[in-house]
Order: structure tokens, then sequence, then C-alpha cells
């Protein structure tokens, strides 16, 4: 039996362990088919997906499409300039568009928290969180964890990093909700004003001096560092930040030699990560794109209501 | 000349301290003492037996939304919700479109009110022009327009200048200043309590601090300038304990507390339902505790709804993009009522009924909510011991953003009578 019986993936922060399990064993199934030569199954034959981005992405987007396309389901994109959004329609309104067209499955990505959880609620359609303002990033959350078992072999008890700015972040949040799940144990790491220490509420520990973790973590997973005019008041500059949580080379050399270097994308070079460090050999930042595919594929192919591997 | 008796009923009438069982006469529309000669053939009686017979609810925080937001609501259908829900009077904010802030504006509203309105309707002017919170509006005009109170409800003045000067000169025509207590640098575009919630669901938070600046602010103003000004909807507890220190040392201050404050937390926001969002936001256990215990102590003197009608199709959206409020006239008296004096046991009914009744009648120096000799006959009939189901579709608003429907409540307002006149009975 399936433990899967959902029609959405909206969070991780809902999923038990099993299901987070059971979605990542289907993606390392369905991991081989990118490598074949002949890249596509039958499984979401004859299945309408749309990529409903109303907030720009490039890479997520693409991640989407392809594994959608190995899935054999037809894809369309629409984008927030593209769509009624722009004249004044609502998000329930276009949605209830795109379902009378018939569409099996809507991606959504949107800047406004708990969106795609307003919109599972109200369609048939199966609904895909593709990041939702500052909320969650599931399936980068599974992609993350996925690369993590894949190289460590296992996720309970692994000392995982998440360093940056947890505050504004949807892919912390999905990291800490899958990994505390599945027995890591996970500390924050940024500055106070972006790592609340309200946050061990979600059961993780919180530091704000990345030298006092280098030498004890299997994995340091970065986030993009931005500092744009809304965040002003946040830190004070990049110089300061780089000087103060940026993985410089030294610091890299601190690590455990197994450990993971790892990154959602996309990179600032010299600010977050040392560019060396990040193309170096304990960096996983490609794998982690190339496993995204797997595991939307298998996001995509449970969520449509596949049960046994059409492999 | 028309009477009317109320019998057997128990008159609770927090102003005179009365609490007994006894009838109560009405004469052309007045409280009287008894039936004068030969009246009695046209007296209309009402058996008020098991019944609480109450001065008239006074509701001092709703948005009728006239003119300019009749979607939302209108005076007809917002004054037959205060009837439904037991009040007689109720007090209009002025951030309707265009602004309350002209005497034309207060008067095209009264005069809506006498063609439309199934309760008393008293107006607010506004604090400053269009609520910009840059210049003062004509609060000389406003008064003679008959305004009872000032404020730029749903919007809070940030410059501290212009609110001093905005009580100073509101002292002169014995006007008190109603605060919408917001500091806009420290909420910025929150849309939740600040806390576990808020990092769980990834939204701006909307920090206690952000109420608490400002009540402390407003304390400071009301004692530099000795007038007073009235804290609405205090959902922080930071702000109670302010409240309270001040109101010790007797500075004109005073809070109401809204019935979602104390009914509900942001936990209720997991599922980012925008029938919970509204402000200023449901808080944490903590924070309703605080506030229960500024009831008990009278730190926070008065009930009100914050009754905030919107369209279905404007809540249901994006829930950073859905607009704050929600409706509450029909609900409140019995949230509070189940709450404060069943469960929770913090007041006792007259209690209770004083907060409803004497309490914004002194503040806003209303002749309302009392059952003296010659007052107006604004009566409430209410079963304190009724329980019932809240079913918004039942609703006599136009607007249906209730998170209470469903909920069960014992105690209810069964007879809404205003100046003689039954205009709402269960």
């Amino acid at each position: 039996m399936s433990p899967w019986k959902r029609k959405d993936l909206i969070v991780l922060d809902e999923l038990s362990a099993e299901e987070i399990r059971f979605i990542l064993d289907t993606a390392l199934a369905f991991k081989g088919v990118g490598e074949r030569n002949l890249k596509k199954v039958p499984a979401l034959r004859g299945k309408t997906l749309v990529n409903f981005f109303v907030e720009p992405s490039t890479r997520t987007r693409t991640s989407f499409e392809i594994a959608a396309m190995r899935l054999s389901a037809d894809v369309v994109n629409i984008s927030a300039t593209a769509s009624s959004l722009q004249k004044g329609e609502t998000l329930k309104d276009t949605a209830l568009n795109l379902q009378a067209l018939h569409a099996d499955i809507i991606v959504l990505r949107h800047s406004s928290a708990g969106s795609p959880r307003f919109l599972a609620d109200r369609l048939d359609a199966c609904v895909i969180n593709a990041g939702d303002g500052s909320h969650e990033h599931p399936t980068q959350g599974l992609l993350d964890i996925f690369t993590m078992r894949e190289k460590h072999g296992r996720i309970e008890g692994l000392h995982v990093a998440i360093v940056g700015d947890i505050l504004f972040s949807r892919v912390a949040r999905s990291n800490i909700h899958g990994l505390v799940k599945l027995g890591a144990r996970v500390t924050l790491v940024g500055p106070t004003t972006l790592v609340p220490s309200a946050f061990k509420k979600l059961g993780v520990e919180v530091v704000h001096r990345i030298d006092d973790i280098l030498e004890e973590v299997d994995v340091i997973n970065l986030l993009r560092i931005q500092h744009e005019r809304q965040r002003e008041e946040y830190f004070p500059g990049l110089g300061e930040y780089i000087s103060l949580f940026g993985l410089t080379k030294s610091r890299a050399a601190r690590l455990k030699p197994d450990c993971l270097i790892m990154h959602p994308g996309p990179i600032n070079r010299g600010v977050e990560i040392d560019s060396e460090v990040a193309d170096g050999p304990r960096s996983v930042i490609l794998e982690q794109v190339t496993n995204g595919i797997a595991v939307r594929m298998a996001s995509l192919y449970l969520c449509a209501g596949g049960a046994g591997l059409p492999l | 000349m028309k009477t009317l008796r109320i019998t057997n009923g128990r008159i609770i009438d927090p102003a005179n301290n009365r609490d007994e069982i006894a009838d109560l006469w009405v004469a052309d529309g007045r409280i009287s003492n008894g039936p004068s000669a030969g009246d009695v053939a046209q007296t209309e009686a009402i058996d008020a037996r098991g019944l609480v017979v109450s001065p008239g609810l006074i509701d001092i925080h709703v948005h009728l939304r006239e003119p300019g937001q009749s979607h939302k609501e209108t005076v007809a259908t917002g004054t037959r919700a205060a009837a439904a829900g037991g009040f007689t009077s109720v007090v209009a904010m002025p951030n309707t479109t265009p602004a309350a802030d002209s005497a034309a504006t207060i008067a095209w509203i009264r005069e809506r009110s006498k063609q439309f309105a199934c309760v008393n309707v008293f107006c607010t002017g506004a604090i400053t022009k269009g609520l910009k919170g840059e210049e003062l509006a004509p609060f000389g005009s406003l008064h003679s327009a008959g305004v009872v109170a000032l404020t730029d409800d749903g919007r809070c003045v940030q410059n501290h200048e212009i609110m001093r000067r905005a009580v100073e000169y509101a002292r002169m025509f014995g006007l008190p200043v109603m605060d919408h207590c917001q500091d806009y640098s420290l909420v910025g575009d929150g849309v939740m309590h600040e806390g576990e919630w808020s990092l769980r669901l990834g939204l701006p938070g909307w920090p206690r601090m952000g109420e608490e600046l400002i009540v402390a602010r407003n304390i400071l103003i009301a004692e530099l300038c000795s007038s007073p000004i009235h804290c609405q909807h205090i959902s922080a507890k930071g702000s109670v304990r302010l409240l309270r220190e001040a109101r010790a040392r007797g500075v004109p201050i005073s809070g109401e507390v809204c019935p979602h404050h104390i009914a509900l937390t942001d936990a209720s926001l997991a599922t980012f339902d925008s029938r919970f969002k509204m402000n200023p936001p449901l808080r944490a256990e903590e924070d309703i505790e605080a506030i229960l215990e500024g009831l008990a102590d009278g730190t926070l003197n008065i009930l009100c709804s914050d009754h905030a009608p919107h369209a279905s199709y404007e809540k249901e959206v994006e829930f950073d993009r859905a607009p704050f409020g929600i409706t509450g006239l029909e609900s409140e008296f019995a949230i509070f009522c189940d709450l404060l004096v069943h469960k929770r046991k913090i007041l006792s009914l007259p209690r209770l009924l004083a907060l409803y009744t004497s309490e914004p009648a002194q503040l806003l120096r209303l002749d309302r909510g009392t059952l003296s000799l010659g007052a107006p006959a604004d009566i409430t009939l209410i079963d304190p011991d009724a329980e019932w189901t809240f079913d918004r579709d039942l609703s006599q608003s136009l607007s249906r953003n209730t998170p209470f429907h469903g909920h069960t409540w014992k105690g209810r307002a069964v007879r809404t009578i205003v100046a003689g006149e039954t205009v709402w009975k269960l």
C-alpha cells in the first residue's frame, strides 16, 4: 500500500516522516530515467500540467518542465506578465480558468505565503507548491534532503547547518521541517536579525557564529543572501556579512572532509560562498540541480495518483 | 400617550447600581415610573420573566461603510445587524469614502441614518483630513455637526506633534480622541502577530511593540493635555500593563476589547484563512490572559466589536492581499457573555453590561446606556443562559466575513428596543 494519499504537495510541515521517505524512494527510482538514452516514461501521458509562475523563476520552472516532460505530460507555462492577473483577475479566477481548461496539475510559484494552500482548497486539480513567499519550497527541501541521503547514506543523526537569511527563506523552512522529521540535527546560523531565537520552537538549534560549528557539521547549506532595499535594516552590508558568515576558503578548510557544501542557487560567488569553494570537491550544488528533476518527477507522479512505479 | 410595560424581568442598570426583579415602564419613548391615569388601555406589555432587562447596548467601534463602500455594508444593513446583536446604539468609524472629515459628510451620514437606521447611529469625525495624518480636520465644524469623538481609525497618526495638537485642540470641544494604536515603522507590512506562527508561516509579523509604543505615546499625550484618549481594540499584553499603570495615576486614558482578541489566537492562521485576518492581529495565549486580567481589574473598561464587513470576493484572495477585518455585531455579546461571565467567570453579568452601557456612554458623554427615569427608552432584553449556534447565513449584515460560523455560545439578546419601539425580536 502506498502511504501517499494526497492530491497536493503544499508543505513539508504537514507530511509524516513516512510520506517524506516515500517521495525520496520514488525519486530514487525515477533518477535512473534521466540517465537513460531515452529519457521518458509514460507515467503521466495525457495529463496536462500548468507551470503557473506568478513570481519569476527560471531554474525551478525549467526543472518542473523537464520533470513533467520525462513523465510524458503536456506542459504549459504561464508567467505573471502573460496572465490575466495583470488585468486585475484574482488568483482564484485565474486558477478556475486553468481548471476549466482541464489542467490536471498546477505548479504554483507565488510571492504570497499560503497561496498554494488557497488554490488546493478550491481546485480539483493537483497543486504543487513551487515556492510561496517566505513560507515553504517543498520540492527544494526534498531535493536537498535527497542529495544528503544519497551522499551520506542516511539522514538520521546527520548534523546539518543552514546558513544565512533564514527569516525570509522558504528553502530553510522546508529543509527544517523535512530534516527534523527524519531525525537530523539542524543548526541555523546567521545574524540575530535574520535568525530569531524563536526558530528554536521548530526543533532546531540557533547560533550566531559560523566558526563555532564548522568542525561539527556533516552538511552546510548556504542560502542566497540578499541585501536589497527592503533588507537594509537587517544587517549593515555584504562586506560585513562575508566577514561574519561567508564560507571563505579558510573556513571551508575547517569543515570535515566529507562535509557536503550545498546551495539552492542561484549562488553569489564571493558573498555567501567563496568562488573556489563553490567549485570544489565537496560542493554538490550541481548535483542538487540534477536531483531536483527526480524529486519533482516523484512529486508530480504521486500527486497525480500514481501508486506503483511504472518503470 | 403610548406606554410599554416590561414585566417581571431582572432589571440590571449599572449606571444606577440597580439589580432587581421589577416591572419597567416606558412612556413616549422614555423610561417612566408607571402609567398616567387613563393610559392603561394603550399599554403594550412584554413578559420578561427569566430575562434580563438591560439598558440598550452600545458598540462604540463599528464600520457602517457608508458613504462609498455600500458593497460591504450600509447604514440599513449594519444597523439591522446591530439590532440583531442587541445594540441600540452604534458609533460609526470615519474611514469611509470620502472619509468623514467634514461637516458635510457627517450631515450626510446623519441624514442617511434618520432614513434607514433602525438603531441610533453616532458619528465620529476624522482627526486628520483624509485620514492622512498630516493636517487636522475641522474639529469645530465636526463638533457642530454632532460627532461624539475623533479618530483616524484604520489608520494611526504617526506624527506625535500632530497627535499632541489634535488632543489639545479637541479638549476645547470636550471631544475624546480614539486611537487605532499602530506604529508604522515597527509594523511595516505585518499581517499577523509576530511570533512562532508568523515564523512558521513565513508571513510578515506585526509585533506587540507596534501597539504598545503608541499606547505609551497616547498616555503621555493624554497626561500632558489633560484630555481623554481612548485606545481602540487592545490586543497586546504590554498595552494592558501600560494602561493599568497610567489609569492608576489618574491619566484620562482608556482601552477597549474586541471578542476575537480573547476568543482566538494566532494559531488560527495555520491554514492561511483570511477570515482570521484583522488589525490588530490575533495574538498569543499570554495576551489573552493579560487582557482578561485587565477586564477583571477595570483597566479595560469597554467592550466592542470593530465590526468590519468586507465582500467575500475581497477577502477570498492571497492572505497578504486580503483586507483586514471581520464582522462582529451579531456575535460579540454572546462571545463575551459566554467567555467572561460563564466560562472564565471574569465579570459578573452586571459588570459585563456596564462595559457595554454606562462605560461607553460616560466616555462619549451619551445620554444613553441607562434606565434612569426620563432617559431614552433604549432597552435590550437578554437571555444570559440561552445556548445558540451562530450561523453566518442568517446574519443581517451585508457581509459574511466572520471566523465564528458554527460556534456555540451561552447568552443572547432576544429583543432590542429603541426609544420604546421593538426593532428586533428573536
